[in-house]
């Protein structure tokens, strides 16, 4: 495409002096910003395609690249950002919709950043989680109200009571749904290697179950959304639980599309369409115009499963999420998973993605809330998605009233993403979401499932330190203990969503 | 005895373990300087064989039974007792290249002096060959099977 | 020093989310249910003197209304004239009163700024059971004691079972039990706590122990998951109203005991769980209740130090929180068992002991009556 007025977006500098023309960047760059031209035997390098994805800076043996913002600037205006007019131009050259991915990339508040952590001092000893026993473990499902207990003929009290399936994590982190065509089989292993290892539960997204990660499936959550891809009885049996995919945050409202050139045989054979066609998942379910058709899907998937597995449904995060969650909870969903403003995607309309939805942190504060006015918190866990960038931010949901996060992007940027936001194009040179079998293995399962690991051992030795700091040892006292958090620099009716109190008080 | 095994299906193609095996066995042994003053004299050990998507780096295999011991007529090419590593003598070396003709696996090349053949020593007594070391995908591994 | 703090309920109130406490607690019962005057327990709390810094003390006692065993007895705190004819005309309207009168005292020159200390012995108005089909007596009764204490001002209802009465106000123990004359008192079982406030003044409302029905709470330390039990209450219609953490201890009992049914043990399993591992280890049965509760309970789990002591009709409930971050020794001789935060107050009123040990962490030491009652409390069951 002739994009004369699109100017590129970085540059793309050599060191001369440490350049040793190995060429390694010009293998690794599936953009093609780097090439080496044999007669005079120099490698060089045009920024126009570059993305900033860091892969050839990251790989450069002597660190000869750098890679900067482009110095081309506009005449400054606070209205019209550079980012404004370059969409502009795309647009009157393209006539289409921008497309983007990952997540929200505006500086949108981040209520995490404006949320502390409370620790104990004097009156409450604080507990050391190297010495002492720190509880982790989370059970998401449906819990009864009350449990009754019978007593047998010898005197022993026995469980009268019937509860639901749960899902045991040992972490209350799972990785968010991202379906196999999104991302590559590698990162798919990796995160269903990763989550087993975990004790947690990786989501498989709109994409089916590869028959090879059939082994994981205990720790998998499978999901059903509009396309119904990938959906048969075995699927749905198999898994820890079922997803019942309303809306993501990076997209409410939208539906998703694969393309047909990254239908290839394994993913046709997994989302049982023919082989190159367009996966395309309508923005609704077609069976689910209503509150009252959702209850029919969350049951028709019950009886198919013989109540044996915990329903999800994901929401994503709109202003009426918290009346959305209660019909949800109301329709039988054993847990309810809400996807923020920040929560991240292969392929969305930049525009949708950038203004639609509301942060998780409202939205989860209001359902809870919502959940807990109603007297039907213990119908549903909740889980939070969309933008967990930290052990700090996991605590602070928690805090809030989630059971457990979903953590998708934070699992990408683990196995190496650089955020660059080109997951769409399908040329990831970190091998992450590609169906390139020149870039797809560039992730080493084995290599990225212990990153993974890693990063769930870091975030969650973290959230014990935490945990011991404010002098309690198991997760469910911090879960919704809206006590142990303050806030600063928000306003009274932000703080009174979040149901917490200003620092200080 | 650890062998360097190669895992194509994850090899990326870079080359950075034949660009580090080229430093380490460089007088200068810094990776600039080994580039820039030494690249004609030296032979890397490890090479990236590549068709289509299909890589991976190729070394010498120190053959159990080594067709390159059996053709160096001066001795040149001997076993080290200890590792068990098939190892090339340069100062014995002549130079008749039957060692480059046997070798199955074609991981034994001219060294680049044209003095004396080149082949990988499993960087002589190093815990860990570099190849092994900087391969950024794990793609080759140093293990006993 | 001789003014001591007394703020007004909703001045407490306007000072902070809640209040915690370090404190001495104790606790004396008789099995047989054989009553003995309240001397011993006064004696047991001013040998923990130093636990206590004077601005909380008080006694729960039991057995001590066998003349009005079958009515509840309200004992009121009221700021001042315009309280008490607020919250009487509450009562009115839902109580007949058989008795009122001034719960009575010895002027103590220690303790100051009292409010005025009324008691009623009162029952249920059968119209106003008439109109709540499906919530029963009791029911009512705490859903009237949130009522007043949580929206009438300068009102607290601290005390509302039958047969039983709490004392309690700011001061040391020893002279809040002189104050309020417990030595004239004769109870099977008493409770008893010294305060040692951090995080608010003392007020007289806020002082130990906390009652609700039958049930009474002294509580020595912090519930550090406070801020969930409360709201995690909130979705069984309890509203914290006292802004102190004993507080959600009351309640959970009320609702784990009285509500749900659960006996003493599985409640307390359920408010300090054993920990996970050691859920795996038990056996099936066992276990399979364990993880229920802990899972169903999870809001109610109480985390933090803490010590606590429950008095309820039939006996009283020792126990610690999970990893035993505060002191709780129980003790038996003949027919009496005890419970106190040091071994050196049970010896002070019995230094011969039969034996003498430390709780366990999460495991509760429960102390019961091995005799019934003479007139068994019991709700008539309701559809």
């Amino acid at each position: 495409m002739r994009r004369w007025l699109v100017q590129p977006e970085f540059k793309v500098e050599r060191d001369p002096a440490r350049c040793i023309q190995c060429q390694v960047c010009v293998r690794q760059c599936a953009n093609d910003v780097h090439s080496y031209d044999e007669d005079d035997e120099l490698v060089s390098s045009d920024g126009a395609s570059c993305v900033g994805c860091h892969r050839c800076a990251t790989l450069c043996p002597t660190g000869a690249i750098a890679i900067g913002r482009s110095q081309l600037d506009f005449k400054p205006n606070a209205n019209w950002t550079p980012e404004n007019i370059r969409n502009v131009y795309k647009q009157a050259e393209g006539g289409g919709v921008l497309l983007s991915s990952m997540g929200n990339d505006k500086p949108w508040r981040v209520y995490w950043d404006h949320l502390l952590l409370n620790a104990a001092q004097v009156t409450n000893p604080s507990i050391d989680p190297l010495r002492e026993p720190m509880e982790l473990v989370t059970y998401l499902g449906r819990k009864p109200d009350q449990v009754r207990v019978e007593r047998g003929p010898d005197g022993k009290a026995k469980l009268a009571t019937e509860i639901a399936p749960q899902l045991k994590l040992r972490t209350p982190i799972m990785f968010s749904a991202m379906s196999y065509g999104s991302i590559s089989y590698n990162a798919s292993r990796a995160l269903a290697q990763a989550a087993a290892e975990a004790g947690t539960f990786a989501n498989t997204g709109e994409g089916g179950l590869h028959t090879d990660f059939r082994p994981y499936a205990s720790n998998m959550i499978v999901q059903v959304a509009s396309g119904r891809f990938g959906v048969d009885p075995d699927y749905l049996n198999i898994a820890a639980a079922v997803e019942i995919k309303i809306g993501q945050g990076a997209k409410p409202g939208i539906g998703g599309h694969l393309p047909g050139e990254k239908v290839d045989a394994a993913i046709s054979r997994t989302r049982m369409i023919p082989q190159g066609t367009d996966a395309i998942s309508p923005a609704p379910h077609h069976d689910i115009y209503s509150i009252e058709d959702l209850l029919q899907l969350i049951c028709a998937i019950k009886e198919a499963t013989g109540h044996r597995k915990p329903v999800s449904v994901k929401i994503a995060a709109v202003h009426n999420v918290s009346a959305v969650a209660s019909g949800a909870v109301r329709a039988g969903a054993d847990i309810v998973a809400i996807d923020g403003l920040r929560g991240g995607t292969g392929a969305a309309p930049t525009t949708i993605r950038d203004n639609v939805g509301i942060p998780i942190e409202l939205a989860l504060a209001a359902v809870d809330s919502r959940l807990r006015e109603e007297g039907i918190r213990n119908r549903a866990s909740l889980v939070a998605a969309g933008s967990f960038r930290s052990a700090a931010d996991v605590a602070k949901a928690i805090a809030l009233g989630a059971d457990a996060v979903y953590i998708g992007t934070a699992a990408a940027v683990a196995m190496g993403c650089h955020l660059c936001q080109r997951c769409y194009t399908g040329k990831c040179n970190w091998g992450i979401a590609t169906q390139d079998p020149f870039l797809t293995k560039r992730l080493n399962p084995d290599v990225a499932t212990r990153r993974l690991t890693n990063l769930l051992r870091g975030w969650s030795l973290e959230i014990k330190e935490m945990l011991g700091g404010m002098g309690v040892n198991a997760i469910e006292s911090l879960r919704g203990n809206r006590e142990h958090l303050r806030a600063v620099g928000l306003s009274d009716r932000e703080m009174a969503i979040l149901g917490v109190k200003p620092a200080g008080e | 005895m650890k062998r360097i095994y190669a895992r194509e299906e994850f090899c990326l193609g870079c080359r950075l373990c034949e660009i580090q095996c080229l430093v380490r066995h460089s007088k200068s042994k810094k990776i600039i300087k080994a580039f820039r003053q030494e690249r004609d004299q030296i032979t890397p050990g490890v090479m990236v064989e590549s068709a289509g998507h299909v890589t991976f780096a190729m070394q010498c295999r120190h053959c159990d039974s080594a067709p390159c011991l059996e053709a160096c007529i001066t001795g040149a090419m001997h076993r080290d007792p200890k590792t068990g590593a098939v190892l090339c003598d340069a100062d014995r070396c002549v130079g008749c290249w039957m060692c480059v003709m046997t070798c199955p696996a074609g991981a034994v090349r001219r060294g680049k002096d044209q003095k004396a053949a080149s082949k990988c020593d499993l960087c002589a007594g190093d815990k860990t060959p570099v190849c092994v070391l900087n391969c950024p995908n794990e793609a080759i591994v140093y293990e006993e099977r | 020093m001789d003014v001591q703090p007394n703020p007004s309920k909703e001045f407490a109130l306007s000072r902070s989310e809640r209040d915690s406490a370090a404190c001495a607690v104790g606790g004396i019962l008789n099995e047989q249910g054989r009553t003995f005057d309240g001397s011993r327990i006064l004696r047991m709390m001013a040998n923990m003197h130093d636990r206590s810094n004077g601005l909380g003390g008080g006694f729960a006692a039991y057995g001590i209304y066998p003349e009005h065993k079958d009515l509840y007895a309200f004992h009121v705190m009221l700021d001042n004239a315009a309280a008490r004819e607020a919250f009487e005309e509450f009562l009115r309207r839902y109580y007949e009163i058989e008795t009122e009168e001034v719960i009575p005292t010895a002027p103590l020159r220690e303790i100051r700024n009292r409010p005025i200390l009324r008691r009623y012995f009162v029952s249920l108005r059968q119209r106003v059971l008439g109109e709540h089909y499906d919530l029963t007596e009791q029911d009512l009764v705490v859903r009237h004691v949130m009522q007043v204490n949580g929206n009438i001002k300068g009102a607290v209802v601290f005390s509302s079972g039958k047969n039983m009465g709490i004392f309690k106000g700011v001061g040391y123990p020893e002279d809040i039990g002189r104050f309020f004359r417990i030595e004239e008192y004769e109870g099977y079982l008493w409770i008893s706590h010294g305060r040692f406030p951090t995080n608010t003044t003392g007020w007289w409302g806020g002082a130990h122990p906390f009652g609700l029905l039958d049930f009474a709470v002294v509580h020595n330390g912090e519930i550090s998951s406070y801020g969930i039990n409360r709201r995690y209450l909130a979705n069984f219609g309890y509203h914290c109203t006292m802004h102190t953490d004993t507080e959600v201890v009351t309640y959970l009992f009320d609702m784990l005991l009285r509500k749900h049914g659960l006996g003493i043990e599985e409640a307390c399993i359920a408010l300090a769980p054993p920990f996970w591992d050691d859920i795996e280890r038990m056996e099936p049965q066992k276990r399979e209740l364990v993880k229920a509760l802990r899972i169903t309970y999870a809001g109610a789990l109480l985390n933090g130090p803490f010590g606590v002591i429950l008095g309820h009709t039939r006996g009283m409930i020792g126990f610690n929180d999970r990893i035993k971050l505060r002191p709780m020794y129980a003790a038996r001789r003949g027919d009496e068992v005890f419970l106190a935060s040091e071994e050196a107050a049970i010896r002070e009123i019995s230094p011969q002991l039969d034996s003498v040990w430390q709780a366990d962490g999460g495991k509760p030491v429960i102390c019961e009556l091995k005799v019934p009652l003479a007139a068994p409390e019991k709700e008539p069951a309701r559809a």
